[in-house]
């Protein structure tokens, strides 16, 4: 592990709705260039970690930090201010725009200008440089004016990691984004993550192992909330507790 | 190319309003007026509604607002009725916005249906105040104002008076399409499309929608001055729930997210009532279930019509080719 600064760190966190507790007592560390994977069955908690990492839901108890500072109590926008990015389980897009038009809106995001009133978006030429990079990488740049709701899904899944990208994180976290692509696409998928920044952090949660063991390093087991396990991918893949879990006996 | 092609349709369609109204009978260039000064409101919701996603049932409050500010200021303190004017105008942009920045606290966390409903009583308030405030607004009579400014050129005169709506018009259209496309009104139909995708892209999206609300007010408070002068009377009758309605007729007729969609859907409105009213005594139905049929079936409004058109026609000639194959082949 790097030493230094973690990008983020839990620190006994928990969430709770109404009786049910999603998520209790976490603690975590990342650090810049982790590639670390959350598995845990249905229900785990797993994307309420991310809801609260990302500040969509509010924590019951416990703190975030990210690169440290207490982000706890920080809405969704000023934690991606400090180099947060995610995607989500459910295709999250602006379907109705060009791939263009929502990756310009991602690259706009953290920028100021994003409160230009006097100017068009088109005569900015930084952010369309930007754009071009971004889709060509995706190779995505010939069908830039293509609605996104007319790509299919696994084209929408990449389009949503290209628009977590935009904000160029130092951390990034992914929820299944291989969910319901075929195995081909998402070994594409794992190829892609792989080429992606040595410094960027990804947490990544994932039901397909294929990709898990491709990407990552280390695991993370969520059961009930509870974080169960945590080791190198070898060490999770011969754990009896963890074989105990899927297995439905835990 | 497309963008360019429209930009030509829509100068042609303002020269032509501009060069054809001075020839037309005294009626209907107060009606044209008229329509001009709704359009202007008719877009700033359509910011709101079309743009931001946000439907406002309150934008006459920020009419009514500029409106009883130009009378109160003419008719107490003869203020704004010489050069002063173009202060007014300025002071009704500022009190829209300033209502809309108080209102806005309350409207703008709300989403979907509770903001429609806040946005509806906040207007009731200011119909109220205009109602009840009898010795600053008149009450149910209003206030009637004395004339038009006059500053080297007489307002006073109808065509006159045109030409200086006009202007304003074209001004805040040309403000408001540069809006649409900046990064800030590409923000807006971010959040129009899928607003917690764009918190987690950084966006502070309340922020947003709070200046877009305040910017419609502030054309809302334009429109007011405007309107003031042109009807010569202003009344609680500026500011009931049914203007409000109007607007977003307009901006529904015309086709929400278009801007030009609203000033289209208000030179209808306008005159359809006009016309209609001395046709038969139960037009307002006639203007609800426009309303409604366009809702149904044309839910982009008539901005989309070319655009359906062509759709029937690609699907109407592939429908023949699937038909007879043998011929087209
Ligand atoms: N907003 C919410 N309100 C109430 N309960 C919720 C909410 N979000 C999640 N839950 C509950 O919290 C538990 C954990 O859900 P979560 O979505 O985090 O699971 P997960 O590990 O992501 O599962 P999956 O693998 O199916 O995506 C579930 O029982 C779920 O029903
Ligand atoms: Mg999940």
């Amino acid at each position: 592990m790097n030493g230094g600064r973690p990008a983020l760190e839990l620190r006994g966190l928990s969430k709770s709705f109404g009786g049910l507790d999603a998520v209790r007592d976490v603690d975590l560390k990342i650090f810049p260039g982790d590639r670390k994977a959350i598995i845990g069955p249905n229900g785990a908690g797993k994307t309420t970690l991310f809801n609260l990492i990302s500040g969509v839901l509010p924590a019951t108890s416990g703190q975030v930090l990210l690169f440290g500072r207490d982000v706890t109590r920080w809405p969704s926008h000023r934690r991606t201010a400090l180099g947060m990015a995610r995607t989500f389980q459910i295709t999250s897009l602006f379907p109705k725009l060009t791939v263009l038009d929502n990756v310009l809106l991602a690259i706009g995001g953290l920028r100021r200008t994003k409160f230009v009133m006097w100017r068009f978006l088109s005569s900015y030429r930084d952010p369309h440089e930007k754009a071009r990079r971004l889709l060509e990488s995706a190779g995505y740049w010939e069908r830039r004016d293509v609605e996104v709701r007319q790509l299919s899904h696994g084209e929408q899944r990449q389009i949503e990691i290209v628009l977590a990208l935009a904000s160029d994180p130092k951390i990034l976290l992914l929820d299944e984004p291989a969910a319901g692509l075929a195995s081909g696409e998402s070994r594409e998928m794992a190829a892609f993550l792989k080429r992606l920044d040595p410094d960027l952090a990804i947490l990544l949660i994932e039901h397909d192992m294929d990709v898990v063991f491709d990407v990552v390093d280390r695991i993370s087991v969520l059961h009930f909330g509870r974080m169960v396990e945590d080791g190198a991918t070898s060490e999770i893949r011969s754990s009896a507790k963890v074989q105990e879990i899927y297995l439905g006996t835990g | 190319m497309e963008s360019r092609r429209k930009l030509l349709i829509v100068i042609a369609a303002l020269l032509a309003v501009l060069i054809v109204t001075p020839f037309a009978n005294s009626y209907v260039i107060v009606l044209v007026t008229h329509a001009l000064i709704f359009a202007i409101l008719a877009m700033s919701l359509d910011i709101l509604l079309g743009f931001a996603g946000l439907p406002s049932l309150g934008q006459a409050a920020y009419l009514g607002m500029g409106a009883y500010l130009t009378a109160i200021l003419a008719t107490r303190f003869q203020f704004g009725l010489d050069w002063t004017f173009g202060l007014v105008v300025v002071l009704g942009i500022l009190i829209g916005a300033a209502t809309a920045a108080l209102f806005g606290l309350f409207a703008v966390h709300a989403g979907g249906v509770y903001f429609l409903m806040i946005t509806l009583a906040l207007g009731m308030c200011v119909w109220g105040l205009a109602y009840r405030w009898n010795s600053l607004t008149g009450g149910d009579n209003g206030i009637v104002l004395p004339t038009r400014p006059e500053f080297g050129i007489q307002l006073a005169d109808d065509v006159t008076y045109f030409f200086v709506v006009f202007g304003f018009f074209v001004a805040a259209l040309a403000l408001l399409t540069v809006l649409v496309r900046s990064p800030f009104g590409r923000s807006l139909v971010g959040i129009r499309e899928n607003e917690p995708r764009m918190r987690i892209l950084g966006y502070h999206t309340w922020l947003h929608k709070y200046l877009a609300f305040i910017i419609a007010g502030g054309f809302g408070g334009l429109a007011g001055v405007l309107w003031a002068h042109a009807h010569g009377l202003v009344s609680p009758e500026d500011v009931v729930l049914a203007t409000s309605v109007d607007a977003l007729l307009m901006v529904v007729l015309g086709g929400p997210g278009t801007l030009v969609g609203g000033a289209v859907g208000a030179g209808i409105v306008v005159f359809l009532r006009e016309y209609l009213s001395t046709l038969v005594p139960w037009w307002q139905y006639v203007l609800g279930g426009v309303y409604v049929l366009t809702i149904l079936y044309l839910p982009g409004g008539l901005m989309s019509v070319p655009e359906r058109i062509r759709g029937w026609r690609a699907r109407w000639e592939n429908g023949v080719r699937v038909k007879f194959p043998r011929h087209t082949s």
